[in-house]
C-alpha cells in the first residue's frame, strides 16, 4: 500500500505507518526511529537501569482472551467438529502478490506461512485432504489434487511463485466448486483464499458463482494482504467462513494458522456416514517391493493395503490400486483432543500465592519452576478448574497448545475419575476399561449427564443408580460389550437415548439441565409405553 | 539400585547432563529427583551418595502417599500407574529447559514401567506421545513387568525412541547402560534392539475384535466392523448414499447441533 507520493525520497524503506506524510521532511534515518519509537520498547527497572519491557503477560493476557473466546464457543455448545476435512488453499499469484508492503514480498510471506500451514494442517487434521490452487493471470490453475502428503504440496507450491496479470475470484470458484464436488458427502468442504489483489476480472457473473458455492455447501474463508472488498465479505458471509485482513505479517501468520483447527461442523454440510477405511500393517523391516504411489522400489518399511495388498510408503492415504482410504490408529487418535478439549484454566491474583494456605504450591506444577519471582514478587500464574494445581503462564500456553493434557489431573487417581468424565475426558469406570484401549471415545455430553445425575441420586437409592448404571453403560455403546441382555435395560436405553437426543435438538446447551426427576418419572413408568411403542 | 547406578553414569557421561526423576504411582506422581537443584551440587560431601540419599528418601515419602492416597480405593480396579500424568510432567519440564534454552539441549524420555496398561489413560497418553513428537522429544521406553506394553511400544515407535523388555531383570543395569545412555546422534551408529512391530491395526467398538478393514463414523471417528445404520457412540444416523440421506438428514440426524 505504498501512495508513491513525490516527496518520498526512498521508496520502502521502514515505514508503513499512515503518517508518512508527516515526517515526509525529515530524512530517511530520522524517519526510521520515529516510526520505530524504539526507545518506548524500554523501561526502567528499581534501580534505574534499562530494560527491555516484559511483554510476556501482555502476550499471556491475549493468548487467554483467544482461548476464552474459542472455549466458550466450543464447549458450551458441545458443538460438532468437521474432523474430516477436503480443504482446498487458493493462492493468488497475480500482480498485486508481489508487492512488497510485505517484506520481503507478498508473495515470499504468504508461502512461508502456507508451508506453515499445510504442516500444522496436517497435524491437527490427520484424516483430512489439501489441495492447491494458483490464480495468475486471470487463470485459475491447479497446482496440486487433494492429497495427504505435505511434503507434495510444499514442494510443488516452492517451484511455483512467479506473480503476474489479474486476479480472478470466479474462474478460482468456479474450479474449485468443480473438484469439491467429487468428495464424499461425509467429508467438510473447504476453501481458503489468500487474496492479494484489490480487484478481481471475471469472466461472468461472480455472484451466481457464490451462490453455486453455498449450493454444494463448500465453506470459504479469505485472508485478505491489502484491503477489505465487498465481494470477498459477501462470499464469507454466503458460506459460512470468516473474512479476515492481514495487518502484517506476524498477523497474518496467525490469520492463517487459525484455519488449522477443525471448524465447527454445519449441520447441513456433511452428511454423517460410515467410512470404509482400512488399517494396513506394516511389512517387514528389509523386504523389497515396488510401492504403487512412487511407483519405485523401496527397501525396508511400508504398509500393505488390506483389500488389494499393494503397497505404500506413508501413511494416511488413499490405496492407489482400489481407493480404500488406509489409516492407523493413531491417526484417529490424534483428532480425538479436538473431541475432548481440556477446560481452560483460571487466573490467580497474585495475593494467593501469599496466603498461607497457598504456601505448599510454590512451584509450577508442571515444570517446577518457581511462581514466585526473583523479587519475593509472585508472578501471574493460572490454576486448573480441575485439579487446582498451579501452573505458570509458559506451562499454560504449552498445556492448551500442544498438549492437551491436564498434568495435574492425569496424576491424580482417586473417585475424581468420575468427575474427570464431566470434563470430557472419555472415561467410564464402569467398564471393563479393556475395551478403551484402541477406541476410547464417548461422547462427552451424555457421559456428564449420567454423571451429574448419578452422583445426586447414588447416595439415596443405590439400587437405582445401579440400574441407571446399566442402562447406561448400555446406551453408551455396544463396545463395552456389556453382558447384560435383560430386556428392560434395553427400554430404557432406547428411552434414554431419545430423551438426551431430544435435549440435544432443542440446542440446550448442556444436557444437565434435564432434571433428573424427569428421567426418573420416565423410567420405571413409562417402560410399558415404551414397550408397546417397539 | 541399578537404576540408581544407570543415573549416575548419564550425569557422569557429561558435565551439561540433567536427571529429572518423575515417581508416577497408581495414584499420583511425582517429582522426587532434580539433579539441576542446589542441594545436589554438594561435590565436598562427594556427590553420589547425597544424590542417591535424596532421591532414596523422596521415593519412600512418594510410596508411603500414593499407599495413603490408595487407601479409600475400592477394590477390584486394575492397577496401572498414571503414565499420562508423569508424560505431562516430564514434557511441560522439558519445555521449560527448551525455553531457557541455551544450551540446545536434546532431552528425552525414559519411561521405566511394570505394571499394566491403564486404558482409560489412552487418550491422555496419546496426546502426550503427539506433543512429544512435536517437539522432537524421543520417548525410550524399559518395560520390566511381565505383560509387554502397548502403550509403551507406541510412544517409543512414533516419537522415535528405543522399546526393550529386558529378559533378565538381574542385569538391568546393563540393559540400560548399552541401550538407553547413548545420546541422539550415537544412536545412529548402534545397533540397537529393533521394534518387533508394533500393532497399528484398531478393533472395533462393536465386538473388539482387531480388524483390517473397517468402517468410521465422520462425525465421532468410531470404528465399526459392519456397515451400522445408527453410530451407537454418537447417535448419528448414517446416510446410506448422498441423495436419501439429503432428504432424511433434517428428520434424521440426532447429532449435537445448533
Amino acid at each position: 500500500m505504498n501512495n508513491g507520493g513525490p516527496t518520498r525520497i526512498n521508496g520502502g524503506a521502514e515505514e508503513d505507518d499512515d503518517d508518512d506524510d508527516m515526517n515526509a521532511d525529515l530524512d530517511a534515518w530520522e524517519r526510521t526511529y520515529t516510526d520505530e519509537r524504539s526507545w518506548e520498547a524500554l523501561q526502567e527497572d528499581e534501580s534505574g537501569l534499562l530494560r527491555p519491557i516484559d511483554n510476556t503477560a501482555l502476550y499471556h493476557s491475549q493468548y487467554r482472551r483467544r482461548l476464552r473466546s474459542l472455549s466458550s464457543t466450543a464447549t458450551a455448545a458441545r458443538i460438532q467438529k468437521g474432523l474430516i476435512r477436503y480443504l482446498y488453499v487458493v493462492i493468488d499469484l497475480s500482480r498485486a502478490a508481489s508487492e512488497m508492503d510485505f517484506r520481503p514480498s507478498r508473495i515470499a510471506v504468504i508461502a512461508k506461512h502456507v508451508e506453515a500451514f499445510i504442516r500444522e494442517f496436517f497435524d491437527q487434521n490427520p484424516l483430512s485432504q489439501v489441495g492447491l490452487v494458483t490464480i495468475k493471470d486471470g487463470v485459475a490453475q491447479c497446482l496440486t489434487d487433494l492429497g495427504g502428503s505435505p511434503e507434495s504440496h510444499i514442494k510443488a507450491l516452492m517451484n511455483k511463485l512467479e506473480c503476474s496479470g489479474d486476479s480472478s475470484l470466479q474462474n478460482a470458484l468456479d474450479l474449485v466448486d468443480g473438484y469439491l464436488n467429487q468428495i464424499p458427502s461425509y467429508g467438510h468442504r473447504e476453501v481458503l483464499i489468500l487474496y492479494s489483489a484489490l480487484t478481481t476480472c471475471d469472466p461472468g457473473d461472480i455472484m451466481e458463482t457464490i451462490q453455486k458455492c453455498k449450493k454444494s455447501k463448500i465453506r470459504c474463508s479469505v485472508i485478505g494482504l491489502a484491503a477489505e472488498m465487498f465481494i470477498c465479505k459477501h462470499l464469507c458471509q454466503e458460506t459460512g467462513g470468516t473474512y479476515s485482513v492481514a495487518l502484517d505479517e506476524s498477523h497474518f501468520k496467525e490469520l492463517i494458522l487459525e484455519h488449522a483447527p477443525p471448524p465447527p461442523a454445519i449441520a447441513e454440510f456433511a452428511i454423517a456416514n460410515l467410512i470404509s477405511m482400512g488399517f494396513p500393517q506394516r511389512v517387514a523391516e528389509g523386504s523389497i517391493s515396488i510401492c504403487s504411489c512412487h511407483k519405485e522400489a523401496k527397501v525396508g518399511a511400508g504398509y500393505t493395503c488390506p483389500r488389494c495388498k499393494a503397497r505404500l510408503c506413508e501413511l494416511p492415504t488413499e490405496c492407489r490400486i482400489c481407493g480404500l482410504t488406509l489409516v492407523s490408529s493413531p491417526h484417529l487418535a490424534r483428532s480425538y483432543h479436538h473431541l475432548f478439549p481440556i477446560a481452560p484454566f483460571d487466573e490467580v491474583p497474585p495475593t494467593l500465592l501469599n496466603d498461607p494456605i497457598h504456601k505448599l504450591q510454590r512451584n509450577c506444577f508442571g515444570c517446577q519452576q518457581s511462581l514466585i519471582n526473583p523479587g519475593n514478587k509472585p508472578s501471574l500464574s493460572v490454576v486448573c478448574p480441575k485439579c487446582k494445581r498451579y501452573f505458570c503462564l509458559d506451562c499454560d500456553i504449552y498445556i492448551h497448545e500442544s498438549l492437551h493434557n491436564c498434568p495435574g489431573l492425569f496424576s491424580t487417581l482417586n473417585p475424581k475419575w468420575v468427575n474427570l468424565a464431566s470434563n470430557n475426558f472419555a472415561l467410564n469406570p464402569f467398564d471393563k476399561a479393556q475395551s478403551f484401549i484402541q477406541h476410547p471415545i464417548v461422547q462427552p455430553e451424555c457421559q456428564s449427564v449420567f454423571f451429574k445425575h448419578d452422583q445426586q441420586i447414588s447416595p439415596s437409592d443405590a439400587l437405582f443408580s445401579q440400574k441407571v448404571r446399566k442402562a447406561w453403560t448400555v446406551t453408551l455403546g455396544k463396545q463395552f460389550n456389556y453382558s447384560e441382555s435383560e430386556e428392560s435395560i434395553e427400554r430404557y436405553n432406547l428411552g434414554l437415548t431419545e430423551r438426551f437426543c431430544r435435549g440435544n435438538k432443542k440446542g440446550l446447551s448442556d444436557l444437565c439441565l434435564l432434571d433428573f426427576s424427569d428421567l426418573l418419572s420416565f423410567m420405571p413408568s413409562r417402560r410399558e409405553a415404551a414397550k408397546k411403542k417397539m | 539400585m541399578q537404576v540408581l547406578a544407570f543415573l549416575n553414569a548419564i550425569l557422569t557421561l557429561n558435565q551439561l547432563n540433567q536427571v529429572v526423576v518423575i515417581a508416577t504411582g497408581y495414584n499420583s506422581c511425582n517429582y522426587i529427583f532434580d539433579s539441576s537443584t542446589d542441594l545436589n551440587r554438594n561435590f565436598e560431601n562427594g556427590r553420589m551418595p547425597v544424590m542417591s540419599s535424596s532421591l532414596l528418601q523422596k521415593l519412600e515419602e512418594f510410596l508411603i502417599k500414593d499407599e495413603q492416597l490408595s487407601k479409600g480405593e475400592p477394590e477390584g480396579r486394575i492397577k496401572s500407574s498414571l503414565l499420562s500424568g508423569s508424560l505431562s510432567m516430564a514434557l511441560c519440564y522439558i519445555q521449560r529447559v527448551f525455553r531457557s534454552g541455551s544450551l540446545h539441549p536434546h532431552p528425552r524420555i525414559l519411561c521405566l514401567q511394570g505394571s499394566p496398561d491403564g486404558p482409560e489413560q489412552y487418550v491422555a497418553i496419546m496426546n502426550a506421545i503427539f506433543s512429544a513428537q512435536r517437539s522432537m522429544v524421543p520417548i525410550d521406553s524399559c518395560y520390566i513387568g511381565t505383560q509387554n506394553s502397548a502403550f509403551l511400544q507406541q510412544a517409543s515407535y512414533i516419537t522415535g525412541g528405543v522399546h526393550h523388555k529386558p529378559q533378565n531383570l538381574d542385569g538391568l543395569f546393563q540393559y540400560l547402560m548399552t541401550i538407553f545412555a547413548t545420546d541422539l546422534h550415537s544412536r545412529s551408529f548402534l545397533h540397537l534392539p529393533k521394534p518387533v512391530g508394533v500393532d497399528f491395526r484398531a478393533s472395533c467398538f462393536c465386538h473388539k475384535n482387531t480388524i483390517d478393514m473397517g468402517y468410521i463414523c465422520s462425525v465421532c471417528l468410531s470404528i465399526f466392523c459392519k456397515q451400522h445404520k445408527k453410530c451407537s457412540t454418537c447417535g448419528s444416523v448414517f446416510g446410506q448414499s448422498q441423495s436419501e440421506a439429503a432428504s432424511a438428514s433434517d428428520k434424521k440426524r440426532k447429532t449435537p447441533e445448533t
